[in-house]
């Protein structure tokens, strides 16, 4: 039986990587994601895993990278800043095809910006805040039980598809404090990483097999292999050839876009029978919710597509979910990083209007009524 | 029996580096103390940074991880908390070390897990083209320094003391067999151990300061380092431009996997 409790989005986070299996987290402290951290401090000891808080950001990305090499499910948690100063490593993650998640609980940026205040203002950053093509997957949930389900899906799809996994909350969703009721013993579907079944000396820890994700032998297992974050041939070992290089990044990038329906995950309500359609995530989306239900109410037909994976996009699902509307409004709390993403998709074929706040308060369902009405005027 | 460059080098050389380095020499003298400690290569990770010393890890036969620039250190800290069982050697450089990588070096002091450090000093950024690194002495010349720098360098070896290594060694590249033997005792020591090698860069740090020829490099090598043994009867002035060379720390200090391990003990005992 499962048990009601009050849970903020923060602990079942935590809660969710024990269940997906997480065995390591480095972290450093930053608000608003430092919950995580204590959360892990104290239940990881107990199931045997393994917690360390390092000097600073830089090291806690190097450190669950270098345990998910021996064989760890590896994660960190941080907030922008701290996300900032990892992006070199989530390239090195991305080229190594190492399996890591990195939890970032969104804060008002740039810089130090509005510490303990929301935002969704790294919705860019997710996708191309390191250097060169790659692509990443990033989730955003927009409630605690979702958080908790959306992080053991985090772990499923960085080991699934050896790659860094970026989980979105917003600090609302982080310190958002509501019912929680998970049974425990739940049987949920656990992925762990590909191994190799051949002989070492057959090993190719990184072959350009069909579906772009080769097997992952770990440290210790006999398959003595090399990684770098040196662009490398399949053997693993640095190339400049040209070819080489071509085919590898364009690898790394396909393994993850060729996969977008697999990966993809959304939530569409009356998508099909409405005049506006609402795009909203995370916390904002809860906002959109409610905002659609009381216009609904008063005979308005507005719908609500609510992307839960936000890299990568399913770009026809949502060129078919915007196709015949009379306006697409897109609210966030960034100036509009998820709404070019839908400028670009639909290409002028719909109206797309922007609904933006950067004062790090939440859009409110009635700034969001009121953009329908205009729309409709 | 196999030589052995085969048995710990993986079939892919010649090396990258150029002639006269002294990244060759640490190599060879890691691989004679593998010999000797007769480890499994396959319970032992090679964790290097960015950087001429840090290619070493492409060669070497074993579990290897070639991170990015200064950050070897926490992804081996990261692989010996998943893997406490594993044996782990880093590799780096002054730059890698000492410079971006250096707070990630006194925290990996402070913590003591059971790894060995062996840090490459040649005087130099080599990989990029010769400037001046933390451990260039003053008023030597590099790209970025042309008229000698003024840039004040510092003891590695003292400040890792200091932040807390419980086994600090400093070797060279002319003393092969004394550096094979460092680095043996470092493996045997249990925590952090921290061996610096004085080596050499003929092309990036020679030429700009009057020791272009290899041979004339390791001359100065071997002129500028001094045993701690012998070190002890000079005087301050004496040792001004020296390296004092061997053992020079080792103390019993708590294991951070041991320590860890221990607490999960204690919280399954239901202890808090």
């Amino acid at each position: 039986m499962a048990k009601v409790r009050l849970v903020q989005g923060n602990e079942a986070c935590a809660m969710g990587a024990l269940k997906a299996g997480a065995s390591f987290y480095a972290g450093y402290p930053i608000t608003p994601s430092t919950e995580i951290a204590e959360h892990m401090a104290e239940m990881m000891p107990a199931c045997g895993a393994r917690f360390i808080q390092m000097e600073d950001e830089i090291a806690s990305a190097g450190a669950i990278i270098g345990a998910s090499a021996a064989g760890a499910k590896a994660f960190t948690a941080t907030s922008g800043p701290g996300f900032s100063l990892m992006q070199e490593l989530v390239g090195y993650a991305a080229i190594t095809e190492i399996p890591v998640v990195f939890v970032d609980v969104q804060r008002m940026g740039p810089s130090t910006g509005l510490p303990t205040l929301s935002s969704q203002g790294d919705i860019q950053q997710a996708r191309w805040g390191s250097h060169g093509d790659h692509s990443i997957i990033a989730i955003a949930p927009n409630s605690v039980m979702e958080t908790y389900y959306q992080t053991i899906k985090a772990f499923n799809l960085a080991e699934k598809y050896r790659t860094p996994v970026i989980f979105l909350l917003d600090e609302e969703i982080g310190h958002l404090r509501e019912r929680f009721e998970v049974d425990e013993n739940e049987e949920i579907e656990i992925i762990n990483r590909e191994k190799p079944t051949c002989a070492p000396e057959d090993y190719v820890p990184f072959e350009n097999v069909a579906g772009g994700v080769p097997p992952m032998a770990s440290f210790g297992e006999g398959y003595r292999y090399h990684f770098t974050g040196l662009t490398h041939n399949e053997k693993g070992f640095y190339s400049s050839a040209l070819p080489v290089v071509d085919k590898f990044n364009r690898r790394l990038v396909d393994k993850i876009e060729k996969n977008v329906k697999d990966i993809f995950e959304c939530e569409e309500l009356f998508v099909d029978d409405c005049d506006v359609l609402l795009i909203a995530y995370g916390s904002v989306a809860r906002s959109a919710q409610e905002a659609m239900n009381e216009l609904r109410e008063a005979g308005v037909k507005v719908g609500l597509f609510r992307p839960i994976t936000i890299w990568p996009i399913d770009e026809e699902r949502i060129k078919a979910a915007c196709a015949g509307k009379k306006a697409v409004i897109v609210p966030e709390m960034n100036l509009g990083q998820y709404a070019r993403e839908v400028e670009r998709i639909v290409a002028g074929s719909v109206p797309v209007k922007k609904l933006c706040r950067v004062d790090s308060e939440l859009v409110i369902p009635e700034e969001i009524i009121d953009m329908v009405k205009e729309v409709l005027k | 029996m196999k030589p052995i460059y085969q048995e710990y080098f993986r079939n892919n050389l010649p090396h990258i580096w150029c002639a006269g380095c002294g990244n060759g020499i640490v190599m060879s003298a890691w691989a004679r103390a593998m010999d000797e400690l007769k480890l499994d290569k396959n319970n032992v990770i090679g964790v290097s940074g960015i950087g001429c010393s840090s290619r070493i890890t492409g060669y070497l036969d074993l579990n290897t991880l070639h991170t990015a620039h200064g950050r070897a250190l926490p992804f081996a800290q990261g692989a010996k908390m998943a893997r406490p069982d594993m044996d782990v050697f880093v590799f780096s450089g002054d730059g890698d070390c000492a410079a971006i990588g250096g707070n990630h070096f006194i925290h990996a002091c402070r913590r003591n897990m059971d790894m060995t450090l062996i840090v490459i000093n040649n005087n130099i950024y080599g990989m990029t083209g010769g400037q001046f690194s933390p451990l260039t002495p003053f008023g030597k010349k590099a790209t970025t320094a042309p008229y000698g720098s003024v840039d004040p360098s510092f003891n590695l070896c003292e400040l890792a003391i200091g932040a807390g290594a419980s086994f600090v060694a400093r070797g060279d590249i002319y003393h092969a067999k004394q550096l094979t033997d460092l680095i043996v005792a470092g493996y045997k020591h249990k925590g952090f151990s921290v061996i610096e090698v004085i080596a050499s860069c003929p092309i990036s740090y020679g030429r700009r300061n009057k020791i272009p020829n290899p041979a004339d490099m390791m001359q100065y090598v071997k002129d500028h380092t001094v045993a701690k043994a012998v070190a002890e009867k000079m005087t301050p002035e004496q040792l001004e431009d020296k390296y004092i060379t061997g053992i020079l720390h080792e103390a019993q200090g708590r294991e951070y996997t041991e320590e860890y391990a221990k607490l999960c003990e204690r919280v399954q005992g239901g202890d808090k």
